[in-house]
């Protein structure tokens, strides 16, 4: 008994300090200890901002007024009546038309870190009042690129648009065609472009917010074929990315190439919205149509 | 009736061939693809129609080299052709900017096809480029905007379009010119959502992983119809050259009249909407 009573002492003491000398280690790692989330950093001009004050903020940086990309849900909470929002066409999944390898364990993951299904949402809310189709793609999964699910849920989505003579509001960003589906993505293209030609034969409303970055394959199809095109200020917009275009030209870009005050110039978008008015500005149109 | 019969035979006829040909890697059939000696749109459409008319311009802006489109004839039908153009020689080749369209160039295509849909003319369309042009002026005058409009309209038009990809068909440059009733492929030409060189770099950050890109990334001819994107693979008996482009383009000649002919009496709605239900199928 006494024997048992010495050893357990000793195993209990020597854990502890075990312990001790892991946690002394830690704090030398990362100095100023910060719970974590409670600032976050300005990618644009490097500030640190409380987190608290982001959504406040409409996730705008208070010093350079850099534009945060959101999640699909911030956003459809920001434009949407509370509790309006209907989500559509959830549990999708993607046929790996590749097999590229590791497609589908990249894809299980993602779902689980970023809480979305994939790269857009779409569904039915109201917008003071007034009754719209939505869709709202993320960058967090996969940089939104379009795939056949992307493609199918913007589809369904305007064809019930369609249908319910509804205007219907898609809020891009998007690296492109998702290249682990190949052509099947491409193919997305060509399909939801047809879908809004149906929108557009029923005399609907369809109106593309383009988010930061919208370049690519969705640049090249839905994100252009507004009705009307509002863009939000600085977003990268364009359909070669800058670094191919670069390479391509062999020099440096001008200052401001490709963004929306860009494209505002050369007569491709209709107008850049704050954030802060982007909910008004979207019930003015489609009050007026 | 005769044509068709002729068809069938020609196809059974080349089934087991494709068996003797596997040895081809898909990066082999990329490099044919691009080969500087295939021939190019306008071999093909001096061969299959007579008095092509070419017709310039989009109205807007320029004329884009890269695009050539106008009037034909074939088998007493008048029709409209559309074709991305690589020039042979290095000059011709800068002139044509190696066959990478600018936004004037899917302007000029959309024009055209507007034009043969008034006058009911069927659309033929052969595509070959490496992608739409990623430079400045590009970028300024819209080029997602242009091709993104060629999408939509080319999606709902009342009359038959035939797309035929003869070299390389570069993503959503390519695609601007295939929205098509039926899509077809030479055997050794590729279509593809990116070159397998930018597939690889984004994918592995390596271009040089280019010939393993293309294996994985399922863009020969035979792959595409196995996936249901196309319709038809044209078969090449030895790689495609200017030398025996004459066997190829016989029977892309009757493959077009065949085509054309399965869509005397229907109507134009009937038309646009097997052709919107050809893409929402995927």
């Amino acid at each position: 008994m006494l024997k048992d009573m010495f050893k357990k002492t000793y195993t209990r003491t020597s854990e502890k300090r075990a312990k001790q000398g892991k946690r002394a280690v830690k704090i030398d790692q990362e100095e100023p200890q910060v719970p974590e989330g409670l600032f976050q950093k300005c990618p644009s001009c490097g500030d640190t901002i409380y987190t608290e004050d982001m959504a406040e903020n409409n996730y705008i940086c208070p010093h350079c007024r850099n534009y945060f990309r959101i999640r699909p849900r911030t956003r459809i909470s920001m434009i949407l009546d509370e509790g309006t929002f209907e989500e559509w066409d959830k549990g999708l999944e993607s046929n790996d038309p590749l097999d590229f390898p590791g497609y589908k364990k990249k894809l299980a993951h993602l779902k689980q870190v970023t809480n979305l299904e994939e790269a857009v949402i779409t569904g039915k809310g109201a917008i003071n009042g007034l009754p719209v189709v939505i869709a709202v793609m993320g960058t967090d999964f996969m940089m939104g690129s379009m795939g056949e699910v992307v493609g199918e849920k913007i589809t369904r989505a305007v064809e019930r648009a369609t249908a319910n003579k509804l205007p219907i509001v898609i809020f891009t960003c998007s690296g492109g065609a998702r290249m682990q589906e190949g052509m099947v993505s491409l193919m997305q293209m060509a399909k939801t472009s047809a879908a809004l030609k149906k929108h557009d034969e029923a005399g609907l409303l369809y109106i593309t917010v383009l988010t930061d970055p919208t370049t690519g394959g969705v640049t090249a199809s839905f994100a252009m074929l507004g009705d009307v095109i509002l863009a939000e200020p600085k977003a990268l917009i364009g359909f070669a990315g800058p670094r191919v275009i670069q390479q391509t030209i062999g020099q440096k870009l001008p200052e401001g190439f490709q963004t929306a005050e860009f494209l505002l110039e050369h007569g491709f978008v209709d107008k850049i919205v704050e954030r802060k008015n982007m909910k008004y500005v979207l019930y003015s149109l489609i009050r007026s149509c | 009736m005769k044509e068709y019969i002729y068809m069938e035979e020609n196809q059974e006829k080349e089934a087991p061939k494709e068996e003797t040909k596997k040895e081809l890697t898909p990066w082999d059939r990329v490099q044919i693809a691009r080969a500087g000696d295939r021939p190019t749109a306008l071999d093909y459409i001096g061969l299959i129609f007579r008095s092509f008319m070419e017709l310039h311009g989009d109205r807007v802006y320029g004329d884009d080299a890269a695009v050539i489109g106008g009037l034909a004839r074939i088998n007493h039908r008048n029709v409209t052709v559309i074709g991305q153009q690589k020039g042979r020689t290095t000059k011709e080749n800068i002139k044509r900017n190696f066959g990478m369209p600018s936004p004037e160039g899917y302007r000029k295509a959309l024009r055209l096809m507007k034009q043969a849909e008034k006058f009911n003319r069927p659309i033929i369309c052969f595509v070959d480029t490496p992608g739409a042009f990623c430079g400045l002026e590009a970028e300024e005058r819209g080029q997602g905007e242009a091709i993104a409009r060629n999408l939509f309209e080319m999606s709902s038009l009342t009359v038959p379009i035939l797309s035929i990809v003869i070299g390389e068909g570069g993503s959503g440059g390519a695609l601007a010119l295939a929205v098509g009733n039926e899509v077809w492929m030479l055997e050794n030409s590729m279509y593809s959502v990116l070159s397998p060189e930018g597939f690889a770099s984004i994918l592995w950050k390596d271009g040089k992983r280019a010939s393993e890109a293309a294996g994985i990334m399922k863009c020969t001819a035979a792959d595409l119809k196995e996936l249901g994107i196309i319709e038809k693979v044209i078969q090449e008996e030895e790689p495609v050259s200017v030398a025996n482009i004459d066997t190829v383009a016989s029977q892309m000649k009757k493959g077009i009249i065949e085509f054309l002919n399965s869509y005397d009496g229907k109507s134009g709605e009937e038309i646009a909407r097997e052709r919107y239900e050809r893409f929402r199928n995927f």
